[in-house]
């Protein structure tokens, strides 16, 4: 029971030029639901893009643009984040919710009602 | 730590491909962005090092830096004798504690970076902003480090 990442030939079309960085994420399941977070800084709720196609999560976030200045040093990579995810099967994809908040986007799987665990009191 | 990840034994089971596919984007991620993927080596022996760029207009000094998840309350940020120094802490989110993690990517924890300016600062107008998960210091150069246009006349 999990969500898997996919791996990058599958998410990436060979017809698209197009570069990606692969965002750092967590997943954590509890009781009720899964919860992703992943690490997109630079992301706006406005350059940000979350699909959910059948099982098949994908996160996409865009950066604005750099501005052209020199640079004297440089470690970050420009390119947007993108990864998909394949979702457990229990996942209520009706009502799965994502926030981002400084440049963290953090999507909330919650599990359809019928898997959860429950208790059965048990009758005479 | 990021070419070898830490997996949790009994999560290997459900993909063995998925180790493989990891392998793969920590290929590509080299080709992708070698500059960016050396320097982050620095992360095999100080924990978190997250990517810091200087850039240079007409007036300042820029340095901007990826770290999101933090409160800017746990952010420092100094300029002394020329050297930029940031440093900082990301703690873990609070999660309910009957939460099983099945992926731990993220790093978490202090990190301290520096550079050396490559020219004077005035340091008593240095901007420090936080925002989407990106610090932005803006230093603004003294006016001996502004270029200076002259006039040439005639003689």
């Amino acid at each position: 029971m999990n969500i898997a990442s996919k791996p990058e030939t599958a998410r990436t079309p060979a017809h698209s030029e197009e570069h990606y960085v692969v965002p750092s994420v967590d997943i954590t399941e509890t009781k009720d639901e899964f919860v992703l977070e992943a690490d997109m800084p630079g992301v706006t709720k406005n350059t940000l893009e979350v699909l959910l196609e059948g099982s098949e999560l994908t996160i996409v976030g865009r950066r604005p643009a750099p501005k052209t200045r020199e640079y004297l040093h440089r470690e970050s990579n420009p390119a947007a984040f993108r990864r998909s995810f394949v979702l457990d099967p229990m996942i209520d994809a009706g009502r799965v919710t994502a926030q981002i908040d400084n440049g963290v986007l953090c999507v909330r799987l919650p599990k359809a009602d019928e898997i959860k665990p429950r208790r059965i009191s048990v009758t005479d | 730590m990021r070419l070898i990840r830490y997996s949790r034994p009994e999560t290997w089971g459900w993909a063995p491909t998925e180790q493989l596919s990891k392998l793969r984007e920590e290929i590509d991620r080299l080709f992708d962005a070698p500059f960016a993927d050396i320097s982050r080596m620095g992360e095999f022996f100080n924990g978190w090092a997250p990517p810091l760029d200087l850039t240079e207009d007409k007036d300042n000094l820029v340095a901007t830096m990826e770290i999101p998840g933090l409160s800017k309350e746990h952010l420092d940020v100094t300029v002394h004798e020329g050297v930029l120094s940031i440093s900082g802490e990301r703690s873990e989110s609070k999660q309910d504690k009957n939460a099983q993690a099945h992926r731990r990517e993220r790093v978490y924890g202090r990190f301290h970076r520096s550079i050396s300016l490559p020219k004077p600062v005035n340091s008593d107008s240095i901007k420090a902003v936080y925002r989407d998960g990106i610090l932005t210091v803006t230093m603004p150069k003294t006016e001996e480090a502004k270029p200076r246009q002259i006039e040439v006349s005639v003689g």
